[in-house]
């Protein structure tokens, strides 16, 4: 049952093959099984899980389920919960237990989805190998020395090793497709607005965004259409109602263009990444796309721009966890200051305390100008990259990452070489365009992805491109076998 | 190329409510200067003519009626509060007699 996509699983429930039951009844016991050497949930939601998919069955015997009804997910600790400890991977919000749902919760549940647990994280979505977690590392099921990707590390190892249908993650530089390309799993990025971030514990404002992590882009499709409901309580939401993605992505892919970016190929990546990668936009070739080279010349200073805007925005975000009114307060503070900066210094983890003091740094007097002013107008030069390329063709393809899965440690002495491998994927937050990433072959063993991008809510062309590759490739069957 | 000395951590610390110890501010003085190399490689590319964006979306502030829509959720919020009394929330002394 683990390996089955989202729409066997919906048809087999539907035709009362299985019971919403049985199957929540056995992805909890294959977490209890197997988790203990992935370190994937920080929360299992046992009881709250058996109790709504008996709901869920309810539903189903009279004929009343639609297409998520029964289906079990995990569901990324960043997403407030009612009544359900959320921690963000971190020990400031350990002791957190929301008193609402965030909109993506509320969305999902609706849909009758049944909620398995909540997965580990890099602490307030800022990682790359979910190796910044209160709660300890995430492995990566295809070789347990290596690192899952981040900041979505549980969710997209949690997919990968079979303990979760499908599940929820957020991508604010990259953090559903790194991690999706390291584990050999479909993740999506929806265009900025497309999903609502109500209760959705915020990292950087203008580049966060709800995302989904699954097997294949048909599970994608299924899950991202509730969740990507408009919602009055998030002013950034977009207001019309997508699409239906199922429909969409049955559409024959007709003249389709896709440009493949210049830049990216120039970097320094492992051969075996630029051979599949290379190997996959043929196969799009052969499936009737035409091929052109673009330019997206601002790619480069897209980093530094982010590494700037990113932390400023966090650094404003993370004031609130000031000891308070809620999450880690130190003992006995002496005085005002003594609570703020014990309480804060005590709950964040490294990688948090370097990010709030570089954005605060970039925004304090005298140096705005010259750093975050500065980034705002790379910001504009990359999104007008992207605008031009699209006058020309459809979709973009190229890496999702610049190597595969590197060892836990490898990269955790020295920041700015963890930065780097989201080199692919930045740019696409600082634009707020939709991008998907899917499994597209193996290097060593392990897996390799590329990344599709679009214009502006253009989520559905994305979804039916993956959608028909997977037709006729098989790199999204691949299982890991010791978690078979 | 700028680099960050530990002085200037524990400034910096000050404005974000963060303390460290002197090792602790000789790494991060040390990570901050890589990180701004990092960053200052924008200076290659002019921007004169550039506006600044913000934000993804051209949209505006969507407003609504001033209407109450929500019930209050106080007391639930409350129940967080690590010290609270009477629907205050308890903090060490800021005010001196």
């Amino acid at each position: 049952m683990h390996r089955l996509t989202l729409s066997e699983l919906s048809r087999q429930l539907q035709n009362g093959d299985i019971t919403s039951r049985q199957l929540t009844e056995h992805f909890l016991s294959r977490i209890n099984q197997y988790d203990g050497n992935i370190n994937s949930y920080t929360t299992a939601t046992e009881q709250q899980a058996l109790a709504q998919a008996d709901h869920a069955d309810r539903l189903l015997q009279q004929n009343q389920g639609g297409p998520l009804t029964g289906i079990p997910f995990a569901h990324k600790d960043i997403f407030c919960t009612e009544g359900i400890k959320t921690a963000c991977g971190s020990k400031m919000l350990d002791n957190f237990v929301p008193p609402y749902d965030a909109t993506v919760t509320h969305y999902l549940q609706q849909a009758g989805a049944v909620l398995l647990g909540k997965t580990n994280m890099d602490e307030f979505a800022m990682g790359s190998s979910n190796e910044n977690s209160y709660y300890g590392p995430v492995s990566n099921p295809w070789d347990n020395q290596r690192v899952p990707g981040g900041s979505s590390g549980g969710s997209a190892a949690a997919v990968a090793a079979g303990l979760a249908p499908v599940a929820t993650g957020t991508d604010t530089g990259g953090s559903i497709r790194q991690p999706a390309a390291l584990c050999g799993v479909s993740g999506i990025k929806p265009t900025y607005g497309r999903v609502s971030r109500f209760g959705m514990i915020a990292f950087a404002s203008s580049l966060d965004q709800g995302g989904v992590i699954g097997k294949t882009a048909e599970c994608l499709a299924r899950m991202l259409q509730p969740m990507a409901q408009p919602d009055g309580k998030d002013s950034t939401c977009f207001t019309q109602p997508p699409e239906d993605y199922l429909q969409t992505i049955e559409r024959p892919m007709d003249n389709l263009t896709i440009g493949v970016p210049s830049e990216f190929f120039e970097s320094d990546m492992e051969q075996g990444v630029t051979d599949c990668v290379n190997q996959a936009i043929e196969d799009l070739q052969s499936m009737g796309a035409t091929v052109k080279s673009v330019s997206l010349p601002h790619t480069e200073a897209a980093l530094s721009a982010y590494y700037i805007i990113a932390p400023a925005e966090c650094s404003s975000n993370l004031a609130r966890y000031d000891g308070v009114r809620y999450g880690h307060r130190c003992n006995e503070p002496q005085d005002l200051q003594d609570l703020y900066k014990r309480s804060r210094s005590e709950g964040l983890g490294d990688e948090v305390k370097r990010r709030i003091m570089t954005g605060t740094y970039a925004l304090s007097a005298g140096y705005y100008d010259a750093y975050y002013l500065k980034a705002q107008k790379i910001r504009q030069l990359v999104k007008q990259d992207y605008v031009q390329a699209f006058n020309d063709v459809d979709c973009i393809v190229a890496p999702t990452t610049p190597a595969t899965a590197f060892e836990q440690g490898e990269k955790t002495q020295d920041p700015v070489a963890m930065y780097l491998s989201d080199m692919f994927t930045i740019p696409v937050n600082l634009a707020g365009l939709p991008a998907l990433s899917l499994p597209c072959g193996f290097n060593n063993g392990l897996p390799v992805g590329m990344q599709l991008i679009g214009t502006y809510f253009d989520e559905g062309r994305l979804l039916n491109i993956a959608h028909q590759y997977q037709q006729q490739t098989q790199w999204h069957q691949y299982f890991p076998e010791e978690y078979n | 190329m700028s680099t960050i000395n530990a002085d200037q951590v524990q400034k910096i610390g000050d404005l974000a409510k963060l303390e460290f110890d002197s090792d602790e501010q000789q790494k991060l003085a040390q990570q901050l200067s890589t990180i701004l190399e990092l960053v200052e490689k924008m200076d290659q590319y002019n921007t004169d003519d550039i506006d600044p964006m913000a934000h993804p979306l051209d949209i505006a502030q969507p407003l609504r009626h001033d209407e109450i829509t929500e019930e209050s959720v106080r007391d639930k919020a409350m129940e967080l509060a690590p010290e609270a009394s009477a629907g205050l929330y308890l903090v060490p002394k800021v005010i001196n007699d």
